[in-house]
This record gives structure tokens, C-alpha cells and sequence, in this order.
């Protein structure tokens, strides 16, 4: 589903790889937790995955396509595969609620009636069914993050990828996204979410890969955030 | 392609930047507008050289004493040398009815010459225009009759290059304003991306085709452009109603200045839309490759 081969990226700017030498497998279905101190390279990692940076050396190779070879024409369909849940959500001010998942569709040229369709449906899954007309500053940060996934995961992607989607929220909000995004991940939808909040990891007890200056620490099914902490 | 998406994006685009668009809209219009007047002066130009190159090129004008000898043994010459290919006879009433007809606009300047001031001549074309100074050897100034023989291409010549000069200081004028519309044009877009960023990103991220991202750009820029274009349109059919038509009225009649038809700015309009629509179109597209990433 998933394979990093031996990547290794090096920003210009700075001296220190960010990623390095790293390798390792995510199969289809799995819910991985990507944690690590902040420069640790978890960003990196994701921003690998979505094409939005290439690896220096290694390959990195998503649903058996080598991303490396892949041409610019091509990452487009690759995005659709994948959904992207953010600290900061990257909501649409200035649209509703729905515009903004429709949005995802719109621009990917989904037929009318199938966005009148899903549209509906995801809002329900996530909770906000009666907030179809809100505009996102009427919203909670909890309702927007709901909003934000919403959008990631209307068009079904095969992956979700999560950067610190609950460091702007307490930890009962926190929480209630965390069980959206099992139920997702549930629907055989891989998720990996890169985060600081030991207490989620540690309830959740999901695989954790910990990343230390670029490099894989520690990769355990079943993790906790820290050991012996 | 959704058409309305990429239609109200337009919209919205070129609201946003308002006074940006309106100075892009501006200089794209006096851009194009220049170098629509450049070409209607080409077209201009190559219509009198055919009016006047082909008809005279060499006057020869007899002095006020001549006598009818003196006049027959010019005309003999005339037709007997090989340099001629024809000549024509103009006397004092002919040049005086021209005279009339060329100043109509000018009735005082028509009234205070009298009848008989204009010279009788004799307008020769030559087999090869640049064999003037053999005729007027032939013909030395103030004797047997001649007053003086001038050589019509030499004016023309000197005419033609003023006009060719306006045309290209013109033209000139038009480039740099044409490279002032497109750097505006790619400073409007760039700040329309920036605008935009948030839009784009998700676009970006959700997976919207390269194409789908820019094309509500190129078009803020193409219709700009033509919106650009229809003013310089304006402006010169404007120019030729209330300047060319009216103040050259006269000369135009007498048929010294060509007029500027309908026909002309007609064919010039399409150019000029097609012009602004296609640079402003590609400056976006080239500034969206070089400094926005989509």
C-alpha cells in the first residue's frame, strides 16, 4: 500500500537530513500514529507521500505507483486518493459548510448530482447534518475539524492523511475526533496521522512509528507514545 | 470543465484586485491602441505611395513669359527622349481648378489666389524614377522657357519618411507600453495567486488538475485583455469619426490623403482583440509557471 525505500531527503537550507535512511511498510487498512519531537520529520513523511516533495535519494512508492518516476500530470490523480485533515483545518471562509466539501469535488469535476448526493451523506457521517449552511466562523474548532475531514474524506480516498488534527482542540473534542477517524479508518481507509498527544496514542493503541532526527526510532504495533515515560 | 465554477472564480478574481485590473485593463487599452494607429498608418502609407509614386514623379514648370514655341519644343523633347514613359500637360486653369479642389476646406486661402498664380507644367513619369537629374539636365532652370523642374520623388521621399517615422515612433510607443501591460498583467496575477492561495492549496491537495487551478487565472487575464482590446477598438473608430474624418476632411476629398475606411479598422479590430486576449493570456500562464506554485 505504503513503502518508504531507503528515503532520504535533504532540505538545501539546512545541513541535517530530514528524513534519513528510512524504510518502511504501511499495508492497506492500517491506523498508524507518526509521532516525534517537532524537526523530527513527520511533516516530511507526509508531504513525501502526497508528492509534494520528492526524496532526495530512496524511493517512495503509494497503491504500487513509485512516486519517484511519477510525471507531473499524474500527481493530481494521486491527490485523489488521498484526503488531508490539517492542525489549522484550511477551511474556505467564505463559504458554508457544504460549499466547502463540495468544493473538493467541484474542482475534481464530480458530476452535480453525485455531489448533491455525497455531500449530504459525509455531513451526517461526521456529525454536522444540521450545519449544512453555517459558515465556518459560526462553527467550533471541533465542528470545523469535523468540516475538515469531511472535505478529506468525501471523495472516499484510499488514505487519510492527519498532521496534529487535534492540536488546536481540548481533549474531549480531541476525542470525538478521534472516533471519527476510526470510524473511518474502519471503512478500510488508511489513516496516519502524525501527533503530540500521547494521551490519544496511548489510548488508542494503535501502531506507532517514532521518528528521531530524520531517522525511525522505534516501530510497534500496538504502541504507546512514550516508553517508560 | 465546470463553467460556472471557472466563471465566477474569473469574476471574483478581477473584483478583488479592482484598481490593479483597471490598470491593466488601462495600459493593455493604449497599448493595443497605439498599435492599431500604427498599422492603420502602414495601411495609409502603402495606400499614397500607390497613389503617388505611380502617377508623377518628375514636374517640370514653365515660366510665366513662355512662348508657344518654347512650349512645343519642351513637348517634343518630352516625347522624343527614351527616359519618358508619359507626360501630361497641366495649364494655369487646370492647376487652379486643383488648387481649388485640394484647399475646398480653405475657402480664404482659395479666395486670396488669383486665378492666374499657379505655373502651367508638364508631369512627366519617368521609365525609372531614379533618372531624374538627366531630365533635368535637359531642362536647366530658367531657360527656354522653363521655370523650374522638381523632382516629385524627392518630396515624396521626404514625406514618406516622416510618415514612417510617425509610424514607428509609434509603434515604438506601443512595445513599451505593451511590455508595461504585461508586467502588470504578471504582477495582477501573481497577487490574484497569492489572493487565492488558500483556494488553490486545497485545489492542489484534493487533486484539481494543473489545468483546472490556472485556467480561472489566464482567463482574469485574457478577458482583462479583451475588455483592453474593445477600448482601443473604441478609441479608434472614436479617432476616426472626431479627428480623421473632420479635420482631414479636405485633403481626403481632394484625394491626397487617403481615407480611413471602414474596411481597415475592421480587419485592424480583430488583430488587436486577438493581440490582447493572447499576450495577456500567455503573460499569466508564463508568470504562473515561473513564481506561483499551483
Amino acid at each position: 500500500m505504503i513503502e518508504l525505500q531507503h528515503v532520504t531527503k535533504l532540505y538545501p537550507a539546512s545541513g541535517r537530513p530530514a528524513l534519513d535512511d528510512v524504510s518502511t511498510e504501511i499495508d492497506k487498512g492500517e491506523f498508524v500514529f507518526l509521532i516525534g519531537s517537532s524537526g523530527s520529520g513527520k511533516s516530511t513523511f507526509l508531504r513525501l507521500l502526497l508528492k509534494e516533495d520528492t526524496p532526495t535519494t530512496g524511493n517512495v512508492v503509494v497503491n504500487g505507483k513509485t512516486l519517484n518516476t511519477m510525471s507531473k500530470w499524474q500527481v493530481p490523480k494521486l491527490r485523489r486518493t488521498m484526503g488531508c485533515v490539517f492542525q489549522d483545518f484550511r477551511l474556505l471562509r467564505d463559504r458554508t459548510v457544504a460549499q466547502n466539501v463540495a468544493f473538493a469535488l467541484e474542482v475534481i469535476n464530480k458530476p452535480t448530482r453525485t455531489i448533491k448526493r455525497v455531500v449530504p451523506e459525509v455531513l451526517e457521517m461526521v456529525g454536522l447534518e444540521g450545519k449544512a449552511h453555517r459558515l465556518p466562523n459560526e462553527l467550533s474548532g471541533g465542528e470545523q475539524q469535523r468540516v475538515a475531514i469531511a472535505r478529506a474524506f468525501v471523495n472516499r480516498p484510499l488514505v487519510l492523511l492527519a498532521d496534529e488534527p487535534t492540536g488546536n482542540l481540548d481533549p474531549e473534542t480531541s476525542e470525538g475526533i478521534m472516533l471519527l477517524l476510526e470510524r473511518i479508518n474502519r471503512t478500510g481507509t488508511t489513516v496516519i496521522m502524525a501527533t503530540h498527544d500521547y494521551h490519544i496514542v496511548d489510548s488508542m493503541r494503535r501502531r506507532v512509528i517514532e521518528l528521531n532526527g530524520g531517522q525511525i526510532t522505534r516501530d510497534q504495533s500496538r504502541g504507546v507514545y512514550g516508553v517508560g515515560r | 470543465m465546470r463553467v460556472n465554477f471557472v466563471l465566477s472564480e474569473v469574476a471574483t478574481g478581477l473584483r478583488r484586485n479592482l484598481t490593479m485590473t483597471v490598470a491593466m485593463i488601462l495600459t493593455t487599452a493604449i497599448s493595443l491602441g497605439l498599435m492599431g494607429t500604427g498599422l492603420l498608418i502602414a495601411g495609409m502609407i502603402s495606400d499614397m505611395k500607390a497613389i503617388y509614386y505611380d502617377k508623377v514623379q518628375v514636374s517640370i514648370f514653365l515660366a510665366d513669359g513662355v512662348t508657344d514655341e518654347q512650349r512645343s519644343a519642351i513637348e517634343t523633347q518630352l516625347k522624343d527622349s527614351p527616359e519618358v514613359k508619359n507626360y501630361i500637360y497641366e495649364s494655369k486653369d487646370e492647376a487652379y481648378q486643383r488648387f481649388q479642389q485640394q484647399f475646398s476646406q480653405q475657402p480664404e486661402l482659395v479666395q486670396n489666389t488669383p486665378a492666374d498664380a499657379l505655373p502651367e507644367s508638364f508631369r512627366v513619369e519617368l521609365v525609372n524614377p531614379e533618372r531624374y537629374p538627366v531630365i533635368a539636365e535637359q531642362f536647366p532652370n530658367g531657360a527656354n522657357g522653363v521655370d523650374q523642374v522638381r523632382d516629385e520623388g524627392d518630396f515624396l521621399d521626404r514625406l514618406f519618411s516622416l510618415l514612417n517615422g510617425a509610424r514607428n515612433a509609434t509603434i515604438a510607443v506601443a512595445v513599451v507600453q505593451a511590455l508595461a501591460a504585461l508586467l502588470l498583467i504578471s504582477n495582477t496575477i501573481q497577487l490574484a495567486a497569492f489572493n487565492r492561495r488558500n483556494e488553490t492549496n486545497i485545489m492542489r491537495l484534493v487533486g484539481a488538475s494543473r489545468w483546472y487551478t490556472q485556467l480561472p487565472f489566464i482567463l482574469e487575464a485574457a478577458v482583462a485583455g479583451l475588455i483592453g482590446a474593445l477600448l482601443a477598438i473604441a478609441g479608434l473608430i472614436l479617432t476616426k469619426v472626431l479627428f480623421v474624418d473632420r479635420t482631414l476632411a479636405g485633403p481626403i476629398k481632394a484625394g491626397i490623403i487617403p481615407p480611413v475606411d471602414w474596411g481597415a479598422i475592421a480587419v485592424i479590430s480583430p488583430i488587436i482583440a486577438a493581440a490582447g486576449v493572447g499576450l495577456a493570456g500567455f503573460a499569466a500562464y508564463v508568470t504562473l509557471r515561473l513564481y506561483v506554485r499551483l
